[in-house]
């Protein structure tokens, strides 16, 4: 089975670029477990709209900086 | 691993070896002694209940590891569970059929409710293993 979802993330370069925040602080401040944290940068879990606004609020990031959904051949933005 | 994981590693061995314990004891004296006078009830019930008791010690177990993570639940283990469950819950809806049949047919009460003991341990085995998965390759 691959990666279950398309949506990528930026979570890991933000945590080193915010004061090297770890997976288990990130997971405290938004209330996840920190495997949770893992497995979405690991891409083998889609959080839900809610915890996406969580963990770009505590990066102090818009969403689209933390998460990226790539375009399909033909598309526009 | 988070605590919602290791409680679903455990429930599958928990229920199969609880299983295979009670299969031999039973089923193994079924070449020389009729259905009809083989003690399955009460083998039955302690495999239920020692299948409860075990599951509990292997919660408190998972909770002495990670102390910081013991009953930490969050939407993670929720989606999975739910999606285990739901899986689980399908493979004892059709595994259900077999206890049915069973009845229609007439059979004795013996493979009727060892059938559907069956069903039981089929569908947790299947609903964790679902849920392992998803927390090893992705959900």
């Amino acid at each position: 089975m691959g990666k279950p979802t398309k949506v990528t993330n930026a979570i890991r370069t933000l945590r080193f670029t915010h004061r090297e925040m770890t997976q288990a602080e990130l997971a405290d401040r938004i209330g996840v477990t920190r495997q949770t944290i893992i497995a979405i940068e690991q891409g083998r879990y889609s959080p839900s709209l809610e915890m996406a606004f969580q963990i770009a609020r505590a990066f102090g990031v818009p969403l689209d900086n933390v998460f990226q959904y790539p375009e399909e051949p033909g598309e526009t933005t | 691993m988070s605590f919602e994981e290791k409680v679903a590693w455990a429930y599958p061995v928990v229920l199969l070896i609880t299983a295979a314990i009670y299969s031999t004891h039973v089923f193994g004296q079924l070449p020389g002694v009729p259905v009809t006078e083989i003690a399955y009830v009460r083998p039955m019930i302690m495999a239920l209940v020692i299948t409860v008791v075990a599951m509990i010690i292997a919660a408190i177990l998972a909770a002495i590891s990670a102390p910081s993570e013991a009953d930490k639940k969050d939407e993670r283990d929720i989606n999975i569970n739910r999606h285990g469950d739901a899986v689980g819950g399908n493979v004892l809806g059709v595994a259900a059929l077999l206890p049915l049949g069973l009845t229609m047919a007439e059979f004795e009460h013996f493979w009727i409710a060892n059938a559907l003991y069956l069903a039981f341990v089929a569908s947790g085995v299947v609903a964790s293993t679902v849920k392992i998965v998803a927390y090893r390759r992705g959900f």
